[in-house]
Protein backbone atom coordinates (compact mmCIF):
# COMPACT_ATOMS: atom_id res chain seq x y z
CA UNK A 1 0.00 0.00 0.00
CA UNK A 2 1.03 3.68 -0.81
CA UNK A 3 1.44 6.22 1.19
CA UNK A 4 -0.42 9.87 1.29
CA UNK A 5 -0.76 11.90 0.35
CA UNK A 6 -3.22 10.50 -2.33
CA UNK A 7 -2.80 10.90 -6.44
CA UNK A 8 -5.85 12.81 -6.16
CA UNK A 9 -4.48 15.29 -4.03
CA UNK A 10 -1.45 15.50 -5.67
CA UNK A 11 -2.65 16.31 -9.61
CA UNK A 12 -5.06 18.45 -7.91
CA UNK A 13 -2.21 20.49 -6.12
CA UNK A 14 -0.80 20.72 -8.81
CA UNK A 15 -3.55 21.84 -11.06
CA UNK A 16 -4.42 24.64 -8.53
CA UNK A 17 -0.92 26.00 -8.49
CA UNK A 18 -0.98 26.58 -11.89
CA UNK A 19 -3.94 28.14 -12.36
CA UNK A 20 -4.07 30.30 -9.33
CA UNK A 21 0.16 31.29 -9.31
CA UNK A 22 1.53 30.38 -12.71
CA UNK A 23 -1.59 31.47 -15.45
CA UNK A 24 -1.17 35.07 -14.34
CA UNK A 25 2.67 35.04 -15.42
CA UNK A 26 2.07 33.50 -19.04
CA UNK A 27 0.60 34.87 -22.01
CA UNK A 28 0.30 33.96 -26.08
CA UNK A 29 0.82 30.87 -27.00
CA UNK A 30 2.05 29.46 -23.87
CA UNK A 31 -0.77 30.19 -21.81
CA UNK A 32 -3.11 28.50 -24.12
CA UNK A 33 -0.86 25.51 -24.07
CA UNK A 34 -0.92 26.31 -20.12
CA UNK A 35 -4.45 26.26 -19.94
CA UNK A 36 -4.75 22.49 -22.11
CA UNK A 37 -2.31 21.38 -19.38
CA UNK A 38 -4.33 22.39 -16.65
CA UNK A 39 -7.03 20.57 -18.37
CA UNK A 40 -5.22 17.32 -18.61
CA UNK A 41 -4.59 17.63 -14.91
CA UNK A 42 -8.58 18.43 -14.61
CA UNK A 43 -9.01 15.02 -16.41
CA UNK A 44 -6.79 13.23 -14.41
CA UNK A 45 -8.20 14.29 -11.63
CA UNK A 46 -11.38 13.23 -12.23
CA UNK A 47 -10.70 10.05 -13.63
CA UNK A 48 -8.41 8.68 -10.62
CA UNK A 49 -12.08 9.77 -8.45
CA UNK A 50 -14.51 8.17 -10.26
CA UNK A 51 -13.22 5.19 -12.71
CA UNK A 52 -13.38 2.99 -9.17
CA UNK A 53 -17.16 3.13 -9.11
CA UNK A 54 -18.15 3.37 -12.40
CA UNK A 55 -15.79 0.90 -13.86
CA UNK A 56 -17.28 -1.88 -11.06
CA UNK A 57 -21.40 -0.41 -12.09
CA UNK A 58 -19.96 -1.20 -15.38
CA UNK A 59 -18.62 -4.18 -15.02
CA UNK A 60 -22.11 -5.59 -13.54
CA UNK A 61 -23.99 -4.42 -15.84
CA UNK A 62 -22.03 -6.20 -18.78
CA UNK A 63 -21.73 -9.52 -16.62
CA UNK A 64 -26.19 -9.21 -16.66
CA UNK A 65 -25.80 -8.36 -20.04
CA UNK A 66 -23.61 -10.78 -21.61
CA UNK A 67 -23.88 -13.88 -19.00
CA UNK A 68 -20.30 -13.96 -18.86
CA UNK A 69 -17.53 -12.42 -15.80
CA UNK A 70 -14.42 -10.49 -17.15
CA UNK A 71 -12.14 -7.35 -16.50
CA UNK A 72 -13.90 -4.29 -17.31
CA UNK A 73 -12.03 -4.33 -20.84
CA UNK A 74 -12.49 -8.28 -22.21
CA UNK A 75 -16.23 -7.14 -21.38
CA UNK A 76 -16.62 -4.47 -23.53
CA UNK A 77 -14.68 -5.94 -26.50
CA UNK A 78 -17.19 -8.92 -25.93
CA UNK A 79 -19.85 -6.61 -26.58
CA UNK A 80 -18.54 -4.71 -28.88
CA UNK A 81 -18.10 -7.73 -30.85
CA UNK A 82 -21.56 -9.05 -30.17
CA UNK A 83 -22.80 -5.53 -31.47
CA UNK A 84 -20.73 -6.11 -35.19
CA UNK A 85 -22.26 -9.34 -35.56
CA UNK A 86 -25.85 -7.81 -34.94
CA UNK A 87 -26.29 -10.59 -31.76
CA UNK A 88 -27.27 -7.64 -29.46
CA UNK A 89 -29.12 -4.84 -30.49
CA UNK A 90 -30.89 -1.86 -29.32
CA UNK A 91 -34.24 -3.86 -29.17
CA UNK A 92 -32.01 -6.75 -26.81
CA UNK A 93 -33.31 -5.48 -23.19
CA UNK A 94 -30.99 -3.21 -21.13
CA UNK A 95 -28.84 -2.32 -24.12
CA UNK A 96 -29.47 1.32 -24.05
CA UNK A 97 -29.61 2.10 -20.31
CA UNK A 98 -25.97 0.20 -20.18
CA UNK A 99 -24.69 2.23 -23.42
CA UNK A 100 -26.27 5.60 -21.96
CA UNK A 101 -25.07 5.07 -18.64
CA UNK A 102 -21.40 4.08 -19.73
CA UNK A 103 -21.50 7.15 -22.15
CA UNK A 104 -22.81 9.06 -18.93
CA UNK A 105 -20.01 7.89 -16.95
CA UNK A 106 -17.27 8.96 -19.74
CA UNK A 107 -18.42 12.85 -20.00
CA UNK A 108 -18.13 13.10 -16.36
CA UNK A 109 -14.59 12.55 -16.87
CA UNK A 110 -13.93 13.75 -20.36
CA UNK A 111 -15.87 16.55 -20.60
CA UNK A 112 -18.43 17.47 -18.03
CA UNK A 113 -18.85 21.24 -19.72
CA UNK A 114 -20.67 19.49 -22.95
CA UNK A 115 -23.93 20.62 -23.85
CA UNK A 116 -25.41 17.09 -24.56
CA UNK A 117 -24.31 15.70 -21.24
CA UNK A 118 -24.75 18.60 -18.75
CA UNK A 119 -28.87 18.56 -20.59
CA UNK A 120 -28.49 14.68 -20.05
CA UNK A 121 -27.47 14.98 -16.11
CA UNK A 122 -30.30 17.51 -15.68
CA UNK A 123 -32.61 14.74 -16.84
CA UNK A 124 -31.40 12.68 -14.86
CA UNK A 125 -31.60 14.67 -11.63
CA UNK A 126 -35.76 15.66 -12.88
CA UNK A 127 -36.51 12.03 -12.74
CA UNK B 1 13.92 34.48 -43.98
CA UNK B 2 10.49 34.02 -44.59
CA UNK B 3 9.45 37.90 -45.96
CA UNK B 4 12.59 36.77 -48.21
CA UNK B 5 11.83 34.12 -49.63
CA UNK B 6 7.93 35.57 -49.90
CA UNK B 7 9.31 38.76 -51.35
CA UNK B 8 10.95 36.96 -54.11
CA UNK B 9 8.03 35.00 -55.04
CA UNK B 10 5.06 38.13 -54.64
CA UNK B 11 7.80 40.34 -57.01
CA UNK B 12 7.52 37.65 -59.98
CA UNK B 13 3.54 37.62 -60.49
CA UNK B 14 2.51 40.65 -58.72
CA UNK B 15 3.20 43.86 -60.79
CA UNK B 16 4.70 47.13 -58.55
CA UNK B 17 4.83 44.69 -55.56
CA UNK B 18 7.94 46.13 -53.43
CA UNK B 19 8.31 43.55 -51.00
CA UNK B 20 6.21 41.88 -47.71
CA UNK B 21 5.82 42.71 -44.32
CA UNK B 22 4.72 41.45 -40.91
CA UNK B 23 4.76 37.91 -41.94
CA UNK B 24 3.50 36.07 -39.38
CA UNK B 25 2.41 31.99 -39.04
CA UNK B 26 -0.73 31.43 -37.82
CA UNK B 27 -1.47 28.59 -35.15
CA UNK B 28 -4.17 26.10 -36.15
CA UNK B 29 -4.32 23.58 -39.14
CA UNK B 30 -2.65 20.52 -38.09
CA UNK B 31 -1.92 19.27 -41.65
CA UNK B 32 -1.13 22.21 -43.49
CA UNK B 33 0.53 25.71 -42.33
CA UNK B 34 -0.80 29.14 -43.15
CA UNK B 35 1.19 32.45 -42.86
CA UNK B 36 -0.31 36.17 -43.10
CA UNK B 37 1.36 38.86 -44.62
CA UNK B 38 1.18 41.71 -46.38
CA UNK B 39 1.97 43.03 -49.66
CA UNK B 40 3.47 46.14 -49.70
CA UNK B 41 2.57 48.14 -53.06
CA UNK B 42 2.86 51.82 -53.35
CA UNK B 43 -1.06 51.81 -54.21
CA UNK B 44 -1.77 50.30 -50.45
CA UNK B 45 -0.69 47.10 -48.63
CA UNK B 46 -2.93 44.46 -49.98
CA UNK B 47 -3.45 41.19 -47.22
CA UNK B 48 -2.40 38.22 -48.23
CA UNK B 49 -2.35 34.39 -46.91
CA UNK B 50 -0.25 31.66 -47.30
CA UNK B 51 -1.01 28.48 -47.23
CA UNK B 52 1.52 25.37 -47.30
CA UNK B 53 2.39 22.01 -46.81
CA UNK B 54 4.67 21.77 -43.81
CA UNK B 55 8.36 20.83 -44.32
CA UNK B 56 8.96 17.23 -44.63
CA UNK B 57 5.18 16.72 -44.23
CA UNK B 58 5.49 13.20 -46.41
CA UNK B 59 2.82 12.22 -49.02
CA UNK B 60 -0.82 14.05 -48.11
CA UNK B 61 -3.15 11.68 -46.48
CA UNK B 62 -5.37 9.61 -48.63
CA UNK B 63 -8.19 11.72 -47.61
CA UNK B 64 -7.32 14.91 -48.77
CA UNK B 65 -7.44 16.29 -52.38
CA UNK B 66 -4.08 18.35 -52.10
CA UNK B 67 -3.23 21.90 -52.21
CA UNK B 68 -3.06 22.46 -55.80
CA UNK B 69 -6.66 21.35 -56.08
CA UNK B 70 -7.84 22.89 -53.27
CA UNK B 71 -6.84 26.44 -55.10
CA UNK B 72 -8.68 25.61 -57.93
CA UNK B 73 -11.49 24.59 -55.99
CA UNK B 74 -11.67 28.15 -54.49
CA UNK B 75 -10.52 29.89 -57.54
CA UNK B 76 -13.80 28.35 -58.79
CA UNK B 77 -15.63 29.08 -55.86
CA UNK B 78 -14.79 33.10 -56.59
CA UNK B 79 -15.60 33.02 -60.04
CA UNK B 80 -18.86 31.36 -59.37
CA UNK B 81 -19.99 33.97 -56.65
CA UNK B 82 -18.71 31.43 -53.97
CA UNK B 83 -18.17 33.55 -51.21
CA UNK B 84 -14.46 32.67 -51.55
CA UNK B 85 -10.79 34.37 -51.04
CA UNK B 86 -9.23 35.13 -54.14
CA UNK B 87 -6.28 32.92 -54.86
CA UNK B 88 -3.52 35.22 -56.34
CA UNK B 89 -1.10 32.65 -56.90
CA UNK B 90 -0.35 28.56 -57.05
CA UNK B 91 3.12 28.02 -55.76
CA UNK B 92 5.88 27.09 -58.49
CA UNK B 93 9.28 25.29 -57.47
CA UNK B 94 11.04 28.32 -58.01
CA UNK B 95 9.44 30.08 -54.99
CA UNK B 96 11.24 27.22 -52.98
CA UNK B 97 8.34 27.34 -50.67
CA UNK B 98 7.02 23.79 -50.68
CA UNK B 99 3.23 23.33 -52.30
CA UNK B 100 0.72 25.90 -51.45
CA UNK B 101 -0.78 28.86 -52.86
CA UNK B 102 -1.27 32.22 -51.64
CA UNK B 103 -4.59 33.91 -51.51
CA UNK B 104 -6.04 37.39 -50.79
CA UNK B 105 -6.74 38.02 -46.96
CA UNK B 106 -10.54 38.26 -46.09
CA UNK B 107 -11.29 40.22 -43.10
CA UNK B 108 -13.89 38.94 -40.64
CA UNK B 109 -13.67 35.94 -37.96
CA UNK B 110 -13.54 32.23 -38.24
CA UNK B 111 -13.44 31.12 -34.22
CA UNK B 112 -17.01 29.50 -33.74
CA UNK B 113 -16.93 30.35 -30.39
CA UNK B 114 -16.61 34.54 -30.98
CA UNK B 115 -18.94 33.75 -33.85
CA UNK B 116 -21.62 32.34 -31.40
CA UNK B 117 -21.35 35.05 -29.10
CA UNK B 118 -19.88 38.40 -29.89
CA UNK B 119 -22.20 41.22 -29.89
CA UNK B 120 -21.06 42.50 -33.74
CA UNK B 121 -22.36 38.99 -34.99
CA UNK B 122 -25.98 39.52 -33.27
CA UNK B 123 -27.58 40.80 -36.92
CA UNK B 124 -25.44 37.91 -38.34
CA UNK B 125 -26.37 34.95 -36.87
CA UNK B 126 -30.05 34.72 -37.39
CA UNK B 127 -29.63 34.41 -40.81
CA UNK B 128 -26.75 32.82 -41.19
CA UNK B 129 -28.26 29.19 -41.26
CA UNK B 130 -30.32 30.34 -44.66
CA UNK B 131 -27.52 31.71 -46.12
CA UNK B 132 -25.07 28.83 -45.09
CA UNK B 133 -28.23 27.11 -47.57
CA UNK B 134 -27.30 29.09 -50.39
CA UNK B 135 -23.74 29.03 -50.32
CA UNK B 136 -23.82 25.38 -50.33
CA UNK B 137 -26.48 25.47 -53.39
CA UNK B 138 -23.81 27.34 -54.91
CA UNK B 139 -21.05 24.65 -54.26
CA UNK B 140 -22.94 21.90 -55.38
CA UNK B 141 -23.85 23.89 -58.60
CA UNK B 142 -20.03 23.91 -59.95
CA UNK B 143 -19.55 22.85 -63.10
CA UNK B 144 -18.12 19.21 -63.27
CA UNK B 145 -16.34 20.07 -66.55
CA UNK B 146 -14.02 22.64 -64.54
CA UNK B 147 -13.32 20.77 -61.56
CA UNK B 148 -9.92 19.09 -60.61
CA UNK B 149 -9.54 15.67 -60.37
CA UNK B 150 -10.69 14.13 -56.96
CA UNK B 151 -11.93 11.01 -55.33
CA UNK B 152 -15.73 10.31 -55.71
CA UNK B 153 -17.25 8.75 -52.78
CA UNK B 154 -20.10 6.55 -51.82
CA UNK B 155 -21.56 6.33 -48.20
CA UNK B 156 -20.05 2.60 -48.74
CA UNK B 157 -17.34 3.13 -49.42
CA UNK B 158 -17.02 6.23 -46.52
CA UNK B 159 -18.07 3.65 -43.94
CA UNK B 160 -15.42 1.19 -45.13
CA UNK B 161 -12.58 3.28 -44.16
CA UNK B 162 -14.18 4.31 -40.92
CA UNK B 163 -14.64 0.72 -39.96
CA UNK B 164 -10.75 0.38 -40.88
CA UNK B 165 -10.06 3.89 -38.61
CA UNK B 166 -11.85 2.39 -36.05
CA UNK B 167 -10.10 -1.44 -36.08
CA UNK B 168 -7.14 0.50 -35.90
CA UNK B 169 -7.71 2.27 -32.33
CA UNK B 170 -7.78 -1.42 -31.01
CA UNK B 171 -9.79 0.09 -28.18
CA UNK B 172 -13.67 -1.49 -27.85
CA UNK B 173 -16.35 1.44 -28.32
CA UNK B 174 -19.71 -0.15 -28.23
CA UNK B 175 -21.69 2.58 -29.37
CA UNK B 176 -18.81 3.33 -32.28
CA UNK B 177 -19.86 -0.64 -33.44
CA UNK B 178 -23.86 0.52 -32.80
CA UNK B 179 -23.42 3.59 -35.08
CA UNK B 180 -21.33 1.37 -37.73
CA UNK B 181 -24.25 -1.01 -37.74
CA UNK B 182 -27.01 1.30 -37.98
CA UNK B 183 -25.15 3.28 -40.84
CA UNK B 184 -24.28 -0.18 -42.65
CA UNK B 185 -28.29 -1.16 -42.12
CA UNK B 186 -29.67 2.06 -42.88
CA UNK B 187 -26.96 3.41 -46.20
CA UNK B 188 -29.22 4.93 -48.77
CA UNK B 189 -27.39 4.12 -51.43
CA UNK B 190 -25.77 6.11 -53.62
CA UNK B 191 -27.26 9.43 -54.76
CA UNK B 192 -28.67 9.51 -57.80
CA UNK B 193 -27.35 12.94 -58.17
CA UNK B 194 -23.37 13.73 -57.99
CA UNK B 195 -21.67 17.05 -56.96
CA UNK B 196 -18.61 18.57 -55.69
CA UNK B 197 -18.71 18.12 -52.35
CA UNK B 198 -16.84 20.69 -49.60
CA UNK B 199 -16.28 17.84 -47.10
CA UNK B 200 -15.59 20.18 -44.04
CA UNK B 201 -18.36 22.92 -44.58
CA UNK B 202 -18.78 23.45 -41.06
CA UNK B 203 -19.08 26.58 -38.41
CA UNK B 204 -14.93 27.12 -37.62
CA UNK B 205 -14.26 26.67 -41.67
CA UNK B 206 -16.07 29.87 -42.26
CA UNK B 207 -15.04 33.66 -42.25
CA UNK B 208 -18.19 35.13 -40.96
CA UNK B 209 -18.28 39.46 -40.56
CA UNK B 210 -21.18 41.42 -39.70
CA UNK B 211 -22.85 40.98 -42.26
CA UNK B 212 -23.23 37.37 -42.57
CA UNK B 213 -20.53 34.99 -44.39
CA UNK B 214 -17.60 36.12 -46.17
CA UNK B 215 -15.55 33.24 -47.35
CA UNK B 216 -15.58 29.27 -47.07
CA UNK B 217 -12.18 27.99 -46.14
CA UNK B 218 -10.74 24.51 -46.01
CA UNK B 219 -11.32 22.47 -49.08
CA UNK B 220 -8.86 20.00 -48.35
CA UNK B 221 -11.11 17.45 -48.25
CA UNK B 222 -13.21 17.91 -51.05
CA UNK B 223 -14.50 15.07 -53.48
CA UNK B 224 -17.40 13.85 -55.30
CA UNK B 225 -20.54 12.62 -54.05
CA UNK B 226 -23.96 13.03 -52.54
CA UNK B 227 -24.58 17.05 -51.58
CA UNK B 228 -26.54 15.93 -48.56
CA UNK B 229 -23.60 15.09 -47.01
CA UNK B 230 -21.93 19.11 -46.69
CA UNK B 231 -25.51 19.36 -45.13
CA UNK B 232 -25.41 16.69 -42.66
CA UNK B 233 -22.22 17.60 -41.97
CA UNK B 234 -23.22 21.24 -40.89
CA UNK B 235 -25.45 20.16 -38.62
CA UNK B 236 -23.27 17.54 -36.20
CA UNK B 237 -23.69 18.59 -32.79
CA UNK B 238 -19.68 18.80 -32.45
CA UNK B 239 -20.08 21.89 -34.87
CA UNK B 240 -23.26 24.02 -32.87
CA UNK B 241 -20.27 24.69 -30.06
CA UNK B 242 -22.83 24.63 -27.27
CA UNK B 243 -25.91 26.04 -28.85
CA UNK B 244 -27.07 22.70 -29.36
CA UNK B 245 -30.77 23.27 -30.25
CA UNK B 246 -29.96 24.96 -33.16
CA UNK B 247 -28.76 22.42 -35.73
CA UNK B 248 -27.41 24.06 -38.33
CA UNK B 249 -23.32 25.09 -36.97
CA UNK B 250 -25.13 26.90 -33.48
CA UNK B 251 -26.54 29.20 -35.50
CA UNK B 252 -30.52 28.23 -36.54
CA UNK B 253 -32.85 25.63 -37.97
CA UNK B 254 -32.74 22.89 -40.69
CA UNK B 255 -35.31 24.39 -42.34
CA UNK B 256 -33.86 27.43 -42.47
CA UNK B 257 -31.26 26.13 -44.36
CA UNK B 258 -33.33 23.82 -46.55
CA UNK B 259 -35.13 26.93 -47.29
CA UNK B 260 -31.81 28.76 -48.20
CA UNK B 261 -30.47 25.62 -50.41
CA UNK B 262 -34.33 25.22 -52.24
CA UNK B 263 -34.15 29.28 -52.54
CA UNK B 264 -30.79 28.93 -54.58
CA UNK B 265 -32.65 26.66 -57.02
CA UNK B 266 -31.66 22.80 -55.43
CA UNK B 267 -33.87 20.13 -54.12
CA UNK B 268 -33.09 18.56 -50.78
CA UNK B 269 -33.83 15.24 -48.97
CA UNK B 270 -33.62 15.37 -45.82
CA UNK B 271 -34.11 11.35 -45.14
CA UNK B 272 -30.40 11.79 -46.50
CA UNK B 273 -29.13 14.50 -44.29
CA UNK B 274 -29.93 12.88 -41.16
CA UNK B 275 -28.28 9.84 -42.22
CA UNK B 276 -25.23 11.91 -43.21
CA UNK B 277 -25.19 14.20 -40.10
CA UNK B 278 -24.90 10.13 -37.78
CA UNK B 279 -21.79 9.46 -40.67
CA UNK B 280 -20.73 13.23 -39.86
CA UNK B 281 -20.78 12.10 -35.60
CA UNK B 282 -18.81 9.18 -36.17
CA UNK B 283 -16.23 10.58 -38.28
CA UNK B 284 -15.54 13.35 -35.97
CA UNK B 285 -15.52 10.44 -33.55
CA UNK B 286 -13.03 8.93 -35.71
CA UNK B 287 -10.88 11.99 -36.36
CA UNK B 288 -10.65 12.50 -32.37
CA UNK B 289 -9.00 9.07 -32.46
CA UNK B 290 -6.92 9.25 -34.87
CA UNK B 291 -5.87 12.55 -33.05
CA UNK B 292 -5.01 10.22 -29.74
CA UNK B 293 -2.65 7.85 -32.64
CA UNK B 294 -1.01 10.91 -33.36
CA UNK B 295 -0.24 12.26 -30.00
CA UNK B 296 1.10 8.85 -29.12
CA UNK B 297 3.04 8.25 -32.62
CA UNK B 298 4.71 11.42 -33.32
CA UNK B 299 7.72 12.68 -31.45
CA UNK B 300 6.53 16.21 -29.99
CA UNK B 301 3.50 14.25 -27.91
CA UNK B 302 1.11 17.47 -28.39
CA UNK B 303 -0.88 18.14 -25.45
CA UNK B 304 -3.54 19.60 -27.86
CA UNK B 305 -3.89 16.49 -29.41
CA UNK B 306 -3.65 14.18 -26.74
CA UNK B 307 -6.88 15.90 -25.43
CA UNK B 308 -8.64 15.98 -28.59
CA UNK B 309 -8.80 12.32 -28.55
CA UNK B 310 -10.68 12.90 -25.24
CA UNK B 311 -13.58 14.38 -27.04
CA UNK B 312 -14.14 10.68 -28.68
CA UNK B 313 -16.78 10.09 -25.87
CA UNK B 314 -18.93 13.49 -26.89
CA UNK B 315 -19.52 12.00 -30.25
CA UNK B 316 -20.50 8.82 -28.47
CA UNK B 317 -23.36 10.77 -26.01
CA UNK B 318 -24.52 12.50 -29.51
CA UNK B 319 -24.77 9.17 -31.46
CA UNK B 320 -26.87 7.80 -28.61
CA UNK B 321 -28.90 10.98 -28.93
CA UNK B 322 -29.67 10.23 -32.88
CA UNK B 323 -29.62 6.33 -32.52
CA UNK B 324 -31.20 5.63 -29.50
CA UNK B 325 -33.21 8.55 -27.42
CA UNK B 326 -34.06 7.96 -24.44
CA UNK B 327 -37.80 7.31 -23.04
CA UNK B 328 -37.75 3.67 -24.64
CA UNK B 329 -38.21 5.01 -28.16
CA UNK B 330 -35.04 4.77 -30.88
CA UNK B 331 -34.29 5.11 -34.64
CA UNK B 332 -34.60 1.75 -36.29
Amino acid sequence: MQDEPTPIELTKTVADFLRNDITPMISGHNAFRLRVAINILDLVTRQLTLEGGSDAREVERLTSLLGMTGSVIELNRVLAERIAKGEVDLRTSGLAEHLWQTTMDKLAVDQPNYATYKRELARDKRA
Amino acid sequence: MMEEKLACCVGSWYPGATGVTAAEKLSGGASQETWRFDIVHPEGNVGAILRRAPRGYGAAPSRAAGLNAEARLMQLAFDAGVPSPRVLHVLTPEDDLGPGFIMQRVDGETIARKILREEKFSHARPKLAWQLGIVLAGIHSLPHTHLPELRRMTAAKELDEFERDYRSLNWPKPVFELALRWLRDHDPGPSTEVTLVHGDFRNGNLIIGPDGVRAVLDWELAHLGDPMEDLGWVCVNSWRFGEIDKPVGGFGSREELFAGYEAAGRRFNPARVTFWEVMGTLRWGLMCGGMMQRFRESPEHSMERAMIGRRASETEIDLLKLLATRGGEHAR
